[in-house]
């Protein structure tokens, strides 16, 4: 059985306070509970604050580009899908940069399980706004990229993957570890893509989404919401503001990509062996 | 003998069903055989040609003069009437042309009545075509109704039938009404091997063990992935057709660090798009495989057409300081070793190597003895299983003699597999410090490179042995040069240097072609661009300044002809 100390990384180089040092704890609490060892997963994460998350545990790991994680991951599970595949990354990294791969990583439904970071902000670069940034107009940040105010409407990633049919689709908080560990699980014991919205609050660079501002608002969806009804789940996805529900907003049950690809039905790609002698059959056929 | 035919009509006639028939007759038939295509951005309509020419002696390249033309629309006959040779005949359908040609040359068959009236149906006219083609070369039609035959294979004996009794009926009706006709092309030997470039790019990557192939499709590199996707259920392989470029690239890194040979291609705008994946793919060591057919550019340019304008491009983009390795064959048979050839050192080196081909060389057949597959090297250089396992302690990046780290597999063991965009320490986490930094530069770079410069092989030489007039070039110029060195040897003391390893430059141990090019009156390079990328290399790496440039810049091939015009107002 694993344990925390199996999971120790290097020493992260987030600010103190930082969101992201909760959501490293209680995933490693939560990959710990579940009995997952550090070499039976692979974390692909992005560039960005969240980006740095694999290298501050133990895990295989592909920290790729900005924007890239789900691509990687998806080439990492059609390769290997006995392979637990994880995407780490942030708000920008994910809906901004990555917007394209985020869809149809959606539409494919391949068995990655992606945690966005979602600070509203871009923290690495310091305090630009994100997708997720609420506009100046509605009480959203004033930056020093955005001279006239963020004048874009705020992105909502629940709304988009309940839009697109996601398999599971859920928001944590990182001021809230206990739930959270438990949306860790479920997503990874989800079969199916799964997005988990984290919001962590970014201490540094955005002053107005802070841990107050978070935990005057969140609240854990009742006890009786089917998150299988998908127009109650549309619903449910377009609260923000007043209110902000967190946990599972919709999940069903799709197949997903790679059981649907016959040639790696059984055994996963890289455990097949390559006959070379049967390209002599193959060339016949140019004659 | 050496016979060239062309086939006209506009997008959506069949003109390639035609071409492709006939070349495999001709193939088949023991013949020499080389094919090119001409095809614009549409679907329907526009003007197309298919030309096929067959020898008993090898050919590989087109001429300029047409010894049947198949004329499926009138344009055909305006644009090609000129290129007849002296016993050249067009065949064409006044039925669907609706006008009568006075002419000699001229052989008015009714594609479209014969087809309907001995095959039951309009929609054989192709085959009435291809029948009456092979009755104008007095040649027997057993080959063809082979083909027929397995064809139809699934459709069942009635439409084998139909289909067999239009290609009679186009036979029958040339071998009586072509009077003037004078050819003669009976099976020569056994059955040649007839394959386009782009196959056997296909052909190579499967060969080698691909198992994963990421794409977006982008003309003329689509054909390498619809062979890989022919091929995908009987060897297993992994296809996508990514949201976009980059997504493709991204996830070959991704197939590729999970541990199979992974390989993605495109044309110069979607490899524009794959730029940064290139850099990653360097970054984390990350083998892989990049087929880049060339299209002229620059933006959306000629869709269809063909250029060489990209060896600059694949050369020196994506950001930062890494080893790649650029082959650019010349033939399909080249194209099929190099691809393998490619696999091996990227994986042997943890680095990106490119096929750099053009729409010439993708499309065109061509016929050759055999490929010989004792020849695919495959050496799976991965860290796996066991052996994997049984080490004490692993490191993605370690620092080694060679530069080159152990290949984990991720899972295969406890060891864990970590890598990074970021620069990184010997085990794969993100760093700051200059001291590392510096190690691991030499490492991906210096201590490779020299390693990976004595993998490539010089360039091919061809013609006299102490030429006085060299012409040289790379990729899909290969057999045009080599055609235009056979016509011009009876006055010239020539010879062609032809380049299919491009980059790095061959080193001029094995073989000093600096030499050649030196001892050389006069030395040409001749290039399907504008500007003379290739010379610009030879001169940046070596110094060496060609004296002349051939280049053509027009979106379509040298021809046998057309070269050694240029080539003779040059040195005369
Ligand atoms: C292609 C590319 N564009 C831009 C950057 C610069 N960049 C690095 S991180 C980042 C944004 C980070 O914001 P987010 O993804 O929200 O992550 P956070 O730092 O907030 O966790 C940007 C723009 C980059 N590394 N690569
Ligand atoms: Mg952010």
């Amino acid at each position: 059985m694993p344990s925390l100390d199996d999971y120790k990384g290097q020493n992260p180089a987030w600010c103190p306070g930082c969101g992201n040092f909760s959501i490293l704890k209680t995933f490693k609490d939560a990959v710990v509970e579940l009995g997952i060892e550090p070499h039976q997963f692979t974390i692909v994460s992005g560039i960005g604050q969240a980006g740095k998350f694999p290298h501050y545990l133990k895990c295989n790991t592909f920290n790729g580009l900005h924007g890239r994680t789900l691509p990687v991951a998806t080439g990492i599970r059609l390769s290997n899908h006995d392979m637990l595949v994880i995407a780490v990354a942030g708000d920008g990294d994910c809906y901004g940069e990555g917007g394209n791969h985020l869809m149809h990583t959606m539409r494919r439904n391949i068995n990655v399980k992606l945690f966005v970071h979602d600070n509203q902000i871009y923290g690495l670069t310091k305090g630009q706004a994100s997708p997720t940034s609420m506009a100046t107009d509605k009480g959203g940040p004033v930056t020093k990229n955005q001279p006239f105010g963020v004048l874009s409407a705020e992105l909502n990633p629940m709304a988009l993957a309940v839009a697109l049919d996601c398999s599971f689709v859920a928001r944590g908080f990182a001021g809230d570890a206990e739930h959270l560990k438990g949306l860790i699980k479920d997503a990874i014991n989800h079969k199916g893509f799964t997005l988990v919205d984290i919001l962590q609050p970014c201490v540094t660079f955005n002053k107005i989404n802070t841990y107050e501002w978070y935990r005057q608002r969140v609240y854990h969806m009742e006890p009786e919401y089917n998150p299988e009804d998908r127009i109650e789940a549309f619903k449910k996805a377009l609260e923000w503001g007043d209110r902000i529900p967190i946990g599972i907003i919709y999940k069903n049950n799709r197949p997903i990509f790679e059981e649907r690809i016959p040639v790696i039905k059984d055994i996963p790609l890289v455990r097949q062996p390559f006959d070379i002698a049967r390209i002599g059959n193959t060339l016949k056929e140019f004659y | 003998m050496d016979y060239s035919i062309k086939i006209g009509g506009e997008a959506g006639q069949g003109i390639q069903t035609i071409g492709d028939t006939l070349a495999r007759v001709f193939s088949k038939a023991g013949y020499y055989v080389f094919t090119h295509q001409d095809y614009e951005s549409r679907i329907r309509g526009g003007h197309n040609f298919f030309q096929i020419r067959f020898s008993d002696k090898p050919v590989m390249a087109s001429r300029d003069k047409i010894d049947i033309l198949v004329a499926l629309d009138k344009e055909s006959i305006e644009q090609h009437e000129k290129e007849l040779s002296e016993y050249g005949q067009i065949i064409y359908d006044s039925v669907t042309l609706k006008q009568q040609r006075e002419k000699s040359y001229f052989l008015d068959i009714p594609f479209v009545n014969l087809a309907a009236e001995h095959g039951g149906n309009k929609i054989m006219a192709n085959t009435v075509a291809t029948g009456a083609v092979l009755g104008m070369l007095g040649m027997e039609l057993d080959i063809l109704l082979d083909i027929i035959k397995d064809t139809f294979k699934k459709k069942g004996e009635d439409i084998i039938k139909a289909n067999i009794n239009a290609a009679m009926a186009g036979h029958d009706y040339a071998v009586k009404e072509c009077i003037k006709c004078s050819f003669s092309a009976a099976p020569i030997s056994r059955p040649r091997m007839l394959i386009a470039g782009n196959d056997a790019i296909g052909l190579g990557a499967i060969a080698s063990g691909c198992k994963f192939y990421a794409a977006y499709p982008m003309t003329p590199s689509t054909g390498i992935m619809e062979y890989v996707a022919s091929k995908a259920k009987e060897y297993g392989i992994v296809i996508e057709q990514a949201e976009d470029e980059i997504a493709a690239i991204n996830m070959t890194l991704g197939a590729s660090f999970a541990g199979v040979r992974a390989m993605t291609g495109s044309s110069g705008g979607g490899f524009a798009l794959m730029v940064e994946g290139l850099s990653l793919a360097a970054m984390t060591e990350t083998p892989i495989v990049i087929a880049l057919a060339q299209r002229p550019g620059p933006a959306t340019g000629f869709p269809t057409r063909t250029e060489q304008a990209e060896l600059q491009f694949a050369l020196y983009t994506a950001h930062g300081e890494f080893p790649r390795v650029i082959f650019a064959p010349g033939t399909p048979e080249q194209a099929f070793y190099l691809t393998n050839k490619a696999f091996d050192i990227a994986e042997k080196y943890q680095i990106p190597v490119f096929i750099l081909t053009d729409q010439y060389l993708a499309d065109s057949q061509w016929t050759f003895d055999e490929f010989d597959s004792s020849k695919i090297k495959y050496t799976d250089y991965r860290l796996r299983g066991e052996a994997f396992e049984k080490l004490t302690e692993y490191k993605r990046h370690a620092f080694t003699d060679n530069g080159v780290s152990p290949l984990g597999v991720p899972g295969d063991a406890k060891h864990l597999v970590v890598t990074d965009s970021d620069e990184h320490d010997e085990e794969g986490h993100i760093v700051e410090d200059a001291e590392t930094r510096i190690k691991m530069v030499n490492k991906r770079l210096f201590k490779k490179l020299p390693l990976i410069r004595k993998e490539i092989e010089p360039p091919s030489i061809y013609g006299h042995s102490n030429p006085e007039i060299v012409i040289s070039g790379w990729g899909s110029t290969y057999g045009v040069m080599k055609e235009a060195v056979d016509e011009l040897s009876a006055n010239w003391d020539i010879a062609m240097l032809h380049f299919s390893e491009v980059y790095p430059l061959p080193s001029i141990n094995k073989f000093n072609y600096l030499k050649i090019l030196k001892d050389a009156k006069m030395t040409i390079c001749i290039e399907n661009n504008a500007t003379g990328q290739f010379a610009r290399l030879i001169r940046a790496e070596t110094g060496y300044t060609f004296n002349r440039l051939i280049n053509r810049f027009d979106g379509r091939p040298f021809t046998v002809e057309s070269l050694i015009g240029e080539i003779d107002a040059l040195i005369r």
